[in-house]
C-alpha cells in the first residue's frame, strides 16, 4: 500500500488522534509549574471533546455509513464504531461536568484528572475501531491504565487507594488472561486480525482445535471481566465504592460501553464460527450476572455499592441482547444492546450525579439513611433520583423500560426464553432494593441534620439533561432505535448480517 | 358527537396535566379544592360518552389513531372503548371524584404530593381501559403502580412500608411475565418464534389484530401465553392463591386508596382476562377452564370464610373482595352470555358497593381512629343516617333483590349453571356465606346497646359525606331496579367475545333465542 494512501487512512482516525493529543498536551501544560486551574482545565477538556465530536461527525458524514477497513486491516471505521464513539464522548463530557465541583471540594489537582479522562477516552475510541485483537488490546490497556489511576485519584483516602490497588491487580490479571487467550488463538491460526481469524477458525482441526477452544474461552473470560459480568465481577463493588464518584459514574457508563463494544466486536466477528458454543457461555454468564447482581444488591446499605451490584445485573441484561444472534432477516438483532447502553449511560450518569450532589467532601452521604426525607429537603433532586431508579427497574415511561423490553424481546425471538424469564424475574426483584432508596427519600423523615446538597449548576444541568433524555428515550424512542439499528446494519458484522 | 375531538385522550391526560400546577401551589386548602375540581371536570366530561355511545354502532367507538408511535417496532398510539370499557371508564371517573372528596378530611400531611399522585393514578387507570394497543396498555398498566405505591406507602397505616412494597412487587412480578406473553404474541403475529413459524403480518401490538389471529395460534403456544397472562392478571384480580397482597394493601391504604384499589384497580385483572386471555387464546381458555373454575370457587369460599373471622372492618371488606372477585371470575369462565354479562356488570357493582363500604368504614375511622368491630356496637342510635346507608350498601353487597348485587350475582349464577351445575352450587354457597359475614358485622357494629362510652358523641354524616355517598346509593338502586341500559351497552362486547372464544355457543345461543344467526361476527372499529 502506498504511503500516500496510508496518510489518507490516518485521516479517518483523526478524531482519536486529536483527542489523544489534547490529553497529552493538557498533561504537559496543565501540570508544569503552576499548571492549569480546575476551571481552565475543564474548559480545555470540554472544548477538545467538542472538537473531537465535530471531527468525528464530519468523518462520518463523508463516509455516509460506509465501512472502511484501514491500515492493513488493523482498524475498522463503521456505523458500529461510530455509535460507541459518540456514546463514550458524550459520557466523558458529562463526567467532566459532574466532576467540576467535586474536584474543587476534594482539593485535588484538576489537570491530571481531566487529561487522564481524555486519554482513557481516546483508548475507548480505539477499542471501538480496533479490528485486530492486538489493536483492541492496546486500546483497552490505554483505557485501563488511566482508569486505575483515576480510581485512586483521592490519594489521601484509604478507600480510594484500596479501590485503585484492587482494580489494578485484578485488571492486570484479566488483561493477562485476555492476552494469553489471544496468543493461543494466534498460535493456532496464525492471525490476530478478526476477519482472518473468523475465516481460519472454521478450518482448524486436531490439536489446534483444542488450542482454539482454550484460546477463545480465555479471551471471553477476560472480556466478561471488563464488562463486570458474574462470576468475573468481584472487583466491581469495591472499585465502584472506593473510586471518586464521578469516576465511578464514568466507569459504569463509558468504560462499560466501550467494553461491550469490543465484546460484541470480537464475538460477532472474530469468533463468529464458534457462535453456537459461545452462546451457551454467554447465556450462563448472563443468567449468573442477573441473579447474582440483583440478589447481592438486596443487602447493600451503601448506595454506591448497591448501584455497583445493580450494574452487574445490568451487564447481564445487556448480555441477553448479545445472546440474541440473528437467525433470519426478521430478527431484531443487536440494536437493543446499543439502545440499552445508550439509555443506561444517561440513567447511570444521572443516578451517580445525584449521589455526588449529596456527598460532602469525600464520602459522606453515601449511606441509604442519608437519603431519609430527601423529598422534603430537596424535592427536585428526590424526584430526579426516583425517575432514574424507575428507569433502572425498567418501568415506563422511561428509556429503561423500552430498552429492557427489546432486550427481552430479542432473547425470546432468538429462542433463549429461559434466560429472558430469569431476566424479567430478577428485574422485578431489583425493584426491592431500588425502592429502599425511594422509601428513604419519600416515606421516612430525616433523622439527622444533613447538610444541603452541593451547589453546582453544571451538575444539576447534567442531572436534568439525563432525566430529560431518559424520558425522551422512553416516550419517543423511534429516532434512537433507528440510529442504533442503522449503526448495526451498516456495519455488516459477520453474525448480525445473516 | 365527538367526531373531531380526541375526547378519550382529553379524559385520560386531563388529570395528569391538571396535576402539574399543583407543584407550584402552597396552600393545602387550595390544592385540595383545585385537585377535586380537576377530577370533577374530568367526570363531567366523561358523562357525554354514555349518551354519545352508539349501542348499535361499531364495537369500539371514539377511536383515536392508530398513530405511529414507535414505528421501528410497530407500536402505535391507539385509543378506543367498547361498551365494557365505557362502563369502566365512567366508574373510574366517578369513583375518582368520590375518592378525592373523601380525602378532604382524611389527609392532613403532605397534601400536595397526595393529590398529585392521586391525579397521576387517575390518568394511568383511564389509559389502561382506553388503550387498543397492547404496548400502550402495558405502559399505562405499569405507570399506575408508582402512584399507588406512594399512596399506600406515605399515607397508609402502621405497616405501610411493608404493604406498599408487597403490593408493588407482586404486581410487578406478574406484569413482567405478562410482558413476555405479549412479546410472544407479537412475534407469532409477525416473524415467528421458538420454532413456530410466524404469520408474517406487519409487526404490530394492535389488540384487534391479536383478536383476529387468536384462533390460529397453535394450542401449545396459547397455553404458555395464557399462563404468562394468567400470572399478571390473576395477581391483580386477585385470584386465590395470589391474593395475599390484597388484605395488606387494603388495610394499610388510606380510604381513598382503598376505594380506588377495590373499585378500579382490581377490575383491571378481570378486564385483562376479558380483553386479552379469552378472545386471543380461546383454545387455552377452553383447556384450562376447569382449573380456572376451581380457583375461582376456592376464592369465593375461602375469601368468605376468612372474612367471617375478621375483627377489623376494613380487613373484612378486603377479604369480601376476594370472594366477590371470585364470583366475577366464575362468571367469566362460564363463557356464555349470562355469565359474561353478569361478570362485567358485577365488576361495576363491586366497584360501587365495595367502594361505598370502604368510604363508610373510613368515615367512622376518621371519627374514632379504630376499625375494630369490637370497639363499636349500637351506633345506629347515634348515627341513624349512617346506619341506613350502611344497611343499603350491605344489602347491595350481599345481593338483595332491588339492589345491584342481586342482578349481577343472579346472572352469574345462571351462566355458571349453564356451564356446570356444581359451579352454581358452590357459588350459591358463597352468597350464603357473604350474607352471613356482612350481616353479622352489621349486627355487631350497629345493633345492641351502646356500650362503649367513646361512641356516645359520634357525629352523624356531614353534608359532604352524604354528598359523596348518595351517587353510589342511587346507582345501586338504578342497576338493581332497571339494569337494562347496562346490559344493552354490553350486548355487543359480549356477543363479540363469545364469537371469539366459543363460536359454536354463540350460534347455538342465537338460535335458542330465536334470532337469526348473524352471517359474520360483529364489525369491529368504525
Amino acid at each position: 500500500m502506498m504511503p500516500a494512501d496510508q496518510m489518507k487512512e490516518f485521516l479517518l482516525l483523526a478524531p482519536e488522534i486529536l483527542l489523544a493529543s489534547a490529553g497529552l498536551l493538557l498533561l504537559l501544560f496543565g501540570t508544569v509549574g503552576r499548571g492549569l486551574g480546575n476551571k481552565e482545565a475543564s474548559v480545555v477538556s470540554l472544548v477538545s471533546l467538542a472538537l473531537t465530536t465535530g471531527v468525528l461527525l464530519r468523518v462520518e458524514e463523508r463516509l455516509e455509513w460506509r465501512r472502511f477497513v484501514l491500515l492493513d486491516g488493523t482498524f475498522v471505521i463503521d456505523g458500529f464504531s461510530f455509535f460507541w464513539k459518540v456514546l463514550v464522548l458524550l459520557a466523558t463530557a458529562m463526567t467532566i461536568l459532574i466532576s467540576y465541583r467535586f474536584i474543587e471540594e476534594g482539593r485535588y489537582r484538576a489537570a491530571e484528572f481531566y487529561s487522564l479522562l481524555l486519554l482513557a477516552t481516546s483508548g475507548m475510541m480505539f477499542m471501538a475501531s480496533g479490528y485486530t485483537l492486538l489493536t483492541i488490546w492496546i486500546g483497552l490497556e490505554t483505557m485501563a491504565l488511566a482508569s486505575y489511576i483515576l480510581a485512586g485519584y483521592f490519594k489521601r483516602e484509604v478507600r480510594s487507594n484500596e479501590a485503585a490497588l484492587k482494580y489494578f491487580v485484578l485488571g492486570a490479571l484479566s488483561s493477562g488472561i485476555l492476552l494469553y487467550g489471544i496468543s493461543l488463538l494466534y498460535g493456532a491460526t496464525g492471525t490476530v486480525q478478526l476477519q482472518e481469524l473468523a475465516e481460519r477458525l472454521g478450518t482448524v482441526s486436531g490439536d489446534a482445535a483444542n488450542l482454539v477452544a482454550l484460546g477463545w474461552i480465555l479471551l471471553a473470560a477476560g472480556l466478561f471481566f471488563k464488562v463486570s459480568a458474574a462470576p468475573f465481577h468481584v472487583w466491581t463493588p469495591d472499585v465502584y465504592v472506593g473510586a471518586p464518584t464521578p469516576v465511578t459514574a464514568w466507569l459504569a457508563a463509558a468504560s462499560k460501553a466501550a467494553s461491550f463494544a469490543i465484546l460484541v466486536r470480537i464475538l460477532y466477528e472474530g469468533l463468529a464460527p464458534v457462535a453456537v458454543d459461545w452462546q451457551w457461555i454467554v447465556a450462563i454468564v448472563a443468567s449468573a450476572s442477573m441473579i447474582w447482581g440483583n440478589l447481592a444488591a438486596l443487602g447493600q446499605e451503601n448506595v454506591k455499592r448497591m448501584l455497583a451490584y445493580s450494574s452487574i445485573g445490568h451487564a447481564g441484561y445487556v448480555l441477553l441482547g448479545v445472546l440474541a444472534v440473528p437467525v433470519d432477516e426478521h430478527s431484531l438483532g443487536l440494536w437493543p444492546v446499543l439502545f440499552y447502553l445508550l439509555t443506561y449511560t444517561f440513567v447511570t450518569m444521572g443516578a451517580f450525579g445525584t449521589v455526588i450532589l449529596l456527598e460532602r467532601r469525600e464520602y459522606a452521604g453515601e449511606v441509604a439513611a442519608d437519603y431519609a426525607g430527601l423529598s422534603r429537603r430537596a424535592p427536585f433532586l428526590a424526584a430526579m433520583m426516583l425517575f432514574f431508579l424507575l428507569a433502572l427497574t425498567g418501568i415506563p415511561p422511561t428509556g429503561g423500560f423500552v430498552g429492557k423490553v427489546y432486550l427481552f424481546a430479542a432473547a425470546v425471538q432468538a429462542g433463549w426464553t429461559w434466560v429472558a424469564v430469569i431476566g424479567v424475574l430478577t428485574s422485578a426483584v431489583s425493584l426491592y432494593y431500588y425502592f429502599r432508596l425511594v422509601v428513604n427519600m419519600y416515606l421516612r423523615d430525616s433523622t439527622q441534620a444533613t447538610p444541603a446538597p452541593l451547589q453546582s449548576r453544571a451538575l444539576v444541568a447534567v442531572i436534568a439533561f439525563c432525566a430529560l433524555a431518559t424520558l425522551v428515550l422512553g416516550l419517543m424512542p423511534g429516532p434512537f432505535i433507528r440510529f442504533a439499528e442503522q449503526s448495526v446494519s451498516a456495519s455488516q458484522l459477520l453474525l448480525s448480517s445473516r | 358527537m365527538f367526531e373531531n375531538i380526541p375526547i378519550l385522550s382529553i379524559l385520560c391526560y386531563l388529570p395528569l396535566l391538571g396535576a402539574i400546577p399543583i407543584l407550584w401551589m402552597r396552600d393545602p386548602a387550595t390544592v385540595r379544592k383545585y385537585a377535586t375540581g380537576v377530577v370533577v371536570v374530568d367526570f363531567v366530561l366523561s358523562l357525554p360518552l354514555w349518551f354519545a355511545f352508539d349501542r348499535d354502532g361499531a364495537l369500539f367507538q371514539f377511536i383515536e389513531g392508530p398513530y405511529e408511535w414507535i414505528p421501528a417496532i410497530g407500536v402505535s398510539y391507539h385509543f378506543g372503548i367498547d361498551g365494557m370499557a365505557l362502563l369502566l371508564v365512567l366508574l373510574t371517573t366517578l369513583l375518582g371524584v368520590l375518592a378525592f372528596l373523601s380525602s378532604w378530611s382524611a389527609i392532613h400531611n403532605r397534601e400536595k404530593e397526595y393529590y398529585f399522585f392521586l391525579l397521576m393514578l387517575q390518568t394511568g387507570m383511564l389509559g389502561v381501559f382506553m388503550a387498543m394497543d397492547f404496548f400502550l396498555f402495558y405502559v399505562f398498566w405499569e405507570v399506575m403502580l408508582v402512584p399507588m405505591y406512594f399512596l399506600i406507602g406515605i399515607w397508609g397505616g402502621a405497616r405501610k412500608l411493608y404493604a406498599a412494597i408487597k403490593f408493588f412487587l407482586y404486581t410487578l412480578a406478574g406484569s413482567v411475565l405478562m410482558l413476555l406473553g405479549i412479546l410472544a404474541l407479537y412475534f407469532y403475529n409477525s416473524t415467528g418464534l421458538l420454532g413456530w413459524a410466524g404469520l408474517g403480518n406487519a409487526p404490530t401490538f394492535s389488540i384487534l389484530q391479536f383478536h383476529d389471529i387468536g384462533a390460529s395460534i397453535p394450542p401449545d403456544l396459547q397455553f404458555w401465553i395464557f399462563l404468562a397472562f394468567f400470572v399478571g392478571f390473576a395477581i391483580k384480580v386477585p385470584m386465590f392463591p395470589f391474593h395475599t397482597w390484597l388484605p395488606d394493601a387494603h388495610v394499610e391504604a388510606p380510604t381513598a386508596g382503598s376505594v380506588i384499589l377495590a373499585g378500579v384497580l382490581l377490575k383491571m385483572g378481570t378486564y385483562g382476562f376479558i380483553r386479552f386471555s379469552l378472545p386471543i387464546l380461546p383454545a387455552a381458555t377452553m383447556k384450562l377452564l376447569p382449573w380456572m373454575a376451581v380457583l375461582s370457587i376456592i376464592g369465593i369460599v375461602y375469601g368468605a370464610l376468612v372474612a367471617m373471622a375478621q375483627k377489623d372492618m376494613k380487613k373484612l371488606v378486603a377479604y369480601s373482595s376476594v370472594s366477590h372477585l371470585g364470583f366475577v371470575m366464575l362468571g367469566l369462565f362460564a363463557l356464555n352470555g349470562p355469565g359474561l354479562n353478569g361478570a362485567i356488570l358485577q365488576m361495576i357493582n363491586h366497584g360501587l358497593s365495595t367502594g361505598a363500604l370502604f368510604l363508610l368504614v373510613g368515615i367512622v375511622y376518621e371519627r374514632r381512629h379504630t376499625r375494630a368491630i369490637a370497639e363499636y356496637g349500637g351506633i345506629s342510635q347515634v348515627m341513624p343516617v349512617y346506619a341506613i346507608i350502611f344497611l343499603i350498601i350491605t344489602m347491595s353487597s350481599i345481593g338483595l333483590p332491588a339492589l345491584n348485587g342481586f342482578i349481577g350475582e343472579f346472572t352469574i349464577l345462571v351462566g355458571a349453571f349453564n356451564r356446570a351445575w356444581w359451579w352454581a352450587l358452590f357459588a350459591a354457597l358463597g352468597i350464603v356465606l357473604g350474607a352471613a359475614y356482612m350481616l353479622w358485622m352489621y349486627q355487631r357494629v350497629f345493633f345492641g346497646p351502646l356500650t362503649n362510652p367513646e361512641n356516645k358523641d359520634l357525629k352523624d354524616l356531614s353534608g359532604r359525606e352524604l354528598a359523596y355517598l348518595m351517587p353510589l346509593v342511587l346507582l345501586c338502586f338504578w342497576i338493581g331496579l332497571y339494569p337494562r341500559p347496562f346490559f344493552r351497552v354490553l350486548e355487543k362486547p359480549v356477543g363479540y367475545l363469545i364469537s371469539k372464544v366459543d363460536p359454536s355457543l354463540s350460534a347455538a345461543a342465537d338460535q335458542v333465542a330465536g334470532t337469526p344467526v348473524p352471517a359474520t361476527a360483529p364489525t369491529v372499529g368504525e
